[in-house]
């Protein structure tokens, strides 16, 4: 393709400004390098975006005082898995039967879904209940069970995808052949919505790995914190890494309090960074799905 | 009623499929709804949220004769609007040109660059805000203040430059969602009108007007309507996490959902973060029935429902 002189200015202008904006969306997260900075270093210069003096101490630090953040890694890798799990599981089984045109009171069953994403109660109700009724207060079902196992949202994605690519006459050739529902949702339905599944497992597992507010409600045992409830602490109380760690192996190493702070939130994101290379084209897709209303 | 039954019961396996799901929905969502009974109510631990007594409005009295109510609504609703207004425009213009850039590898490159701040917690991002401003280490203090020949500011007590940071946070971490939304809607454009318009002699800027925008505004007025919808709601973690909490920004960072937060946590607090939060629900619902309605009478294939 030959491009005129306007049309090549126009590529070198986009080129421009893209390449600006994509500059400040990637430097800001430079700034982790600080966590590779030696702490006296930082403490002269301050945070920045290239090491001016190279260190790992503060990953030293943190191995050898991992107890926490294992455990708090394990915390949010444990909920992410079986959050997602059980949105995935809740999300199909609800809008399997809701994708079936046959299916008597559907409309009002999807309005009973749909009416949860209009009104809510709002934090008040919410966190009585959960905390008086089902004393979920420093317990794992406190990251689990609040918000983010099924939503409206989720069930409506899955059913207009169900309703939309999977042909009816499918269905009613498995039922002629005998068929159960319960055997049609696990045979047909689910392994042709695989785009979708993957989409909405996507969401949900960001959202639970992301999720700090749960922690924020229910959560006050240090034993209990996940790796962004443990971030958030750090934010008022550095020594909240500390938490689970002996008193006598915490004083062979100086807290390097600068550079700790970012080499923990980096740590936090680099599930995200290593999966992201092969998962953005499925958030890419599901963002623009997501788009399209139900 | 025998024979009505009876005509359900092949879809028995159907209702039971749904049941974890609704009675989900019935926990997590419509016990809380009936719960917002308690914002007229005084409540006390022992009683729970049914038992305890009635006042009537009186937390609602308490709500709005302090000077919060006004403050919490005001930030809420000017923050959204400017979030609304930049981030739409920016998403707009960056579809445009990302959509126009030929070399497809780059266009991957800067399209993932822009998603990248939406997959980061709220939490991370604080820690990011924070190595640029902290007052002893921010880099900004340390080196893009002198750079510019500037004294250091303690930005977590000055209240004034929070609109702007928290804008730009905003913008940052939000753009990319956007831009991917309206890239889909640019993409559904049939090319041929473009190649039509150029052999006509349409200049860029004519074939962006006349063509592009045209085809946009469907999808712009859909995440109008949602966000209008949600202009009462705030995102808890960007004003409560970025500030750091900070009691000498609220002016300018307490929104609603920070109210609610704080009023809850706080010594008997629990009667007006009550009533901030089933006000917030009401008028919230109120707001998407009245801007759907809106879009259904003069634009009902944008209507959302």
């Amino acid at each position: 393709m030959i491009l005129s002189k306007g049309q090549k200015i126009y590529q070198a202008v986009i080129h421009l400004i893209l390449t600006l904006v994509t500059l400040s969306m990637v430097l800001p997260l430079l700034l982790f390098m600080s966590s590779i900075t030696e702490e006296n270093s930082l403490i002269v210069n301050g945070y920045s975006l290239f090491p001016k003096k190279f260190s790992l101490y503060a990953y030293l630090y943190i191995l050898n005082n991992s107890a926490t953040l294992v455990r708090a890694y394990g915390i949010s890798l444990f909920v992410t898995a079986a959050g997602t799990s059980g949105c995935l599981l809740l999300s199909t089984l609800t809008a399997f039967p809701l994708s079936l045109k046959n299916l008597p009171g559907r409309r009002f069953f999807s309005f009973f879904v749909f009416f949860t994403m209009l009104f809510s109660g709002g934090l008040v109700p919410s966190y009585i209940m959960w905390t008086t009724w089902f004393g979920i207060r420093n317990t794992i079902w406190a990251y689990i069970l609040p918000n983010f196992l099924l939503g409206a949202f989720n069930v409506i994605l899955v059913r207009t995808y169900m309703s939309n690519s999977i042909p009816f006459e499918l269905y009613e050739a498995a039922n002629i052949d005998g068929a159960s529902y319960p055997c049609i949702y696990l045979r047909i339905a689910l392994p042709l919505s695989k785009p979708i599944l993957v989409t909405v497992g996507l969401f949900s597992g960001l959202a639970y790995w992301n999720d700090w507010t749960n922690a924020q409600y229910y959560i006050s045992d240090a034993r209990m914190l996940s790796v962004q409830a443990l971030l958030n602490r750090m934010v008022q109380d550095i020594q909240a890494l500390l938490a689970n760690t002996s008193a006598n192996s915490g004083a062979l190493m100086e807290t390097p309090q600068v550079s700790i702070r970012m080499a923990i939130a980096f740590v936090a994101i680099i599930p995200i960074l290593i999966l992201y290379p092969f998962l953005q084209k499925y958030f890419a897709d599901g963002v623009m799905l997501g788009a399209i209303k139900g | 009623m025998k024979k009505n039954l009876r005509r359900l019961l092949p879809y028995l396996p159907l209702y039971a499929m749904m049941l974890p799901g609704m009675i989900y929905l019935f926990i997590n969502n419509y016990i809380p709804m009936a719960g917002i009974v308690i914002a007229f109510k005084k409540y006390n631990v022992n009683s729970g949220i049914f038992g305890s007594p009635w006042v009537g409005l009186e937390n609602f009295k308490f709500l709005f004769g302090t000077n919060d109510a006004f403050i919490i609504l005001r930030n809420t609703l000017l923050y959204n609007v400017a979030f609304i207004l930049i981030n739409n425009l920016a998403g707009v213009v960056l579809a445009i040109i990302l959509s126009d850039v030929l070399n497809k590898r780059l266009r991957s490159l800067y399209q993932s660059s822009l998603l990248l701040p939406f997959l980061i917690s709220i939490v991370v991002v604080s820690y990011i805000v924070f190595a640029l401003l902290s007052q002893e280490n921010g880099m900004m203090n340390h080196t893009l203040l002198p750079l510019l020949g500037k004294e250091p500011v303690a930005w977590y007590s000055t209240p004034k430059y929070w609109p702007v940071i928290l804008t730009l946070t905003h913008l940052w971490k939000g753009v990319g969602y956007g831009t991917l939304i309206y890239i889909a809607a640019i993409s559904g454009i049939d090319g041929t009108l473009f190649e039509a318009a150029a052999l006509d002699g349409a200049s860029k800027w004519q074939q962006i007007t006349r063509i592009t925008l045209p085809f946009l505004i469907p999808a712009v007025i859909t995440l109008l309507i949602l966000n209008v919808g949600k202009i009462f709601f705030s995102d808890f973690g960007l004003f409560y996490q970025v500030p750091q909490d900070s009691g000498s920004l609220y002016p300018v960072t307490n929104t609603i959902d920070t109210y609610v937060y704080r009023a809850l946590i706080s010594a008997g607090g629990i009667g007006r973060s009550a009533a901030a939060s089933v006000f917030q629900s009401v008028v919230g619902f109120l707001m998407v029935m009245t801007t759907n309605w809106i879009v259904r009478k003069t634009s009902a294939e944008n209507a959302i429902f």
